[in-house]
């Protein structure tokens, strides 16, 4: 293969990925200007720089304070994820280091609830949570955010234990070692580094819900995603406003998918691809 | 087939000393397994089942005291509605056409990444981002901060070379709602993608080249065949995530203009009309879809999953 043609592929790959990433920079830049300078066309790119649209979306202006959303939004992700965690650690250790008869059954089930479309059970869940009293409350949330990630997360720690040779194991238990310690000292150096990005994907898939947090929460448990609904009517000049709401909103998300971004396709294939 | 293989190992120890224990030694087996799959199907199957039991109803949340049975009326009605049909039809059409167009663009980029050049990492973190912005915001990104007519960013370029100033999403909104889809979808196609290259045998490569098999040839009867199932898996879990879509429909035309997906009509079925019985039958028929895809689906993973099971 030719020298140039080969620079030229690279190039194409550095355009497409600067392409790709226009939008996000765009938006990063718009965040920081004026919303004067933000509504212009021609763009004004070299506009000056000033943090009033940040200040807008944090309420200075008047409007209501993104901080309760924020605040929901990291308790239903966080609680949730580690719900997860608890669930599916054991049933992973029960599908792969020490497996049930027909384990491969089980985790099929498992993932066959992934595919059950979150919508068709959304009703008969509103209807439950409004003669319970639950409606507007995160709890609610985090239990059904603990239902939508543990099938992901059972088939990724499924993968990552099974990683962990029996052998392995077997030979920590012949030398007296007993089941706490082999947890500790054999299969959780092996395995934490997959624990650590199961964790960071449910983490994301919780914190971007939509359809469940909006027909469930009101004024007092309404999620960040939910918050940011409130910007789907135009209202003046609000891009800066609006740039600055998605990002700082998008910024978790892009710092898990970051950290994760090795195990992340195997998060979202469901730990089909390695 | 591990059932016949591994009942005689399981039972012979059984027989001959004493049965409660090994009984006993079974269900501390399954005893880690049984919190998550009780709470599973507690929360996931169980209001399915209400479901499909709401959808034989004729109730409207307005005059609940005029609740009754009707069979399969609802789902005739979903059927035969103008409105309901053409949200099916929106549903294939945004459906296909963002999996469609995302697997052809991850296909190419991830053929693009493949190959060593400089700065690799940093364009392959590039491309990534779009998939982590969270959708209602990259949803609103595309609507005002793109989309908008008078001082969006495409418009604005196209003000530099002198192009027309379209009002995007009112002259093409289907199209409007599937790009910011495919532009989310298309960095998940390509890690699958790319994980599948990276797994490709490189000798049989480097022996096909050595045996004068040009770039295309290799491609076309090497990578290609590789690739199919990961091809097959990008565009069912793709599928499955973009049958449920909700944020971008409800975000950028809040299901106007004629983009209202089942999802969409689902919620406001029951959330703006409070028509549960009728809102019950299109989420059965959603999941009828989704169990068609998803049945593909679960043979494909299986089909990868055994391979992954037979290496190790």
């Amino acid at each position: 293969m030719t020298a140039i043609r080969r620079n030229g592929l690279g190039l194409l790959a550095w355009l497409t990925g600067i392409v790709f990433f226009l939008p996000i920079a765009w938006m990063a830049l718009t965040s920081f200007h004026s919303e004067a300078d933000a509504a212009t066309n021609p763009p004004s790119f070299a506009a000056s720089l000033t943090l009033d649209g940040y200040r807008e979306f944090f309420g200075s202006g008047g409007g209501p304070s993104p901080w309760p959303a924020l605040v929901n939004s990291t308790v239903a992700s966080v609680v949730s994820t580690l719900c997860v965690l608890l669930l599916a650690l054991p049933a992973a250790y029960a599908l792969s280091i020490r497996p049930v008869k027909k384990w491969t059954d089980v985790l099929f089930f498992f993932l066959s609830t992934k595919m059950l479309p979150a919508v068709a059970g959304l009703l008969p869940i509103y209807l439950f949570a409004r003669n319970a009293g639950m409606l507007d409350n995160i709890w609610l949330l985090v239990v059904l955010y603990t239902s939508m990630n543990l099938p992901i997360a059972v088939w990724m720690m499924q993968s990552f234990l099974a990683e962990v040779p029996v052998a392995v194991i077997e030979a920590a238990r012949v030398d007296g070692a007993r089941l706490p310690t082999i947890l500790a000292r054999v299969v959780a150096p092996i395995a934490l580094p997959g624990i650590a990005a199961t964790a960071l994907i449910c983490f994301i898939f919780s914190w971007n819900e939509l359809l469940f947090a909006r027909v469930l929460t009101g004024v007092v448990a309404e999620t960040a995603p939910v918050f940011l609904t409130g910007f789907i009517t135009s209202q003046g000049l609000f891009l800066a406003k609006v740039c600055a709401a998605s990002l700082v909103i998008s910024l978790p998300v892009l710092a898990a998918g970051f950290a994760a971004q090795d195990k992340l396709v195997q998060g979202l294939s469901l730990g089909a691809v390695k | 087939m591990t059932a016949t293989t591994t009942a005689p190992y399981a039972a012979a120890p059984a027989r001959t000393s004493k049965q409660p224990s090994a009984r006993l030694r079974a269900w501390a087996t399954r005893a880690p397994l049984l919190p998550a799959l009780v709470f599973m199907i507690a929360v996931t199957q169980l209001p399915f089942v209400a479901t499909l039991v709401i959808s034989f109803f004729d109730w409207n949340a307005l005059y609940p005291k005029a609740r009754h049975f009707t069979g399969l009326d609802n789902y005739h009605q979903v059927l035969t509605d103008a409105g309901l049909r053409h949200s099916v039809w929106t549903t294939v059409l945004l459906t296909v056409g963002v999996v469609l167009a995302s697997l052809v663009l991850g296909l190419a980029l991830a053929l693009l990444l493949d190959r060593r050049f400089r700065g690799r990492g940093l364009v392959r973190t590039l491309l990534i981002a779009p998939f982590l912005v969270v959708p209602v915001a990259a949803a609103l990104l595309w609507k005002h901060v793109l989309y908008n007519p008078e001082y969006g960013l495409l418009n604005g370029l196209l003000h530099y070379v002198g192009g027309p100033q379209p009002d995007w999403i009112s002259h093409t909104p289907l199209l409007a709602v599937e790009a910011s889809l495919v532009w989310q979808w298309t960095p998940f196609m390509m890690l699958i993608l790319l994980a599948g290259l990276q797994s490709r045998d490189q000798q049989q490569i480097e022996a096909a080249r050595v045996d004068g098999a040009s770039d295309w040839q290799i491609f076309r009867h090497l990578t290609l065949p590789h690739l199919r199932r990961y091809l097959e898996l990008g565009a069912l879990l793709g599928s499955i995530y973009i049958v449920q879509n909700f944020d971008a429909v409800f975000t950028i035309t809040s299901g106007g203009l004629g983009t209202a997906n089942l999802p969409y009509t689902v919620y406001q079925s029951f959330y703006q009309a409070h028509e549960n019985g009728l809102a019950s039958a299109a989420g059965v028929l959603v999941v009828i879809g989704s169990i068609v895809i998803a049945t593909f689906a679960l043979r494909v993973v299986s089909s990868l999953f055994r391979e992954e099971v037979s290496r190790a």
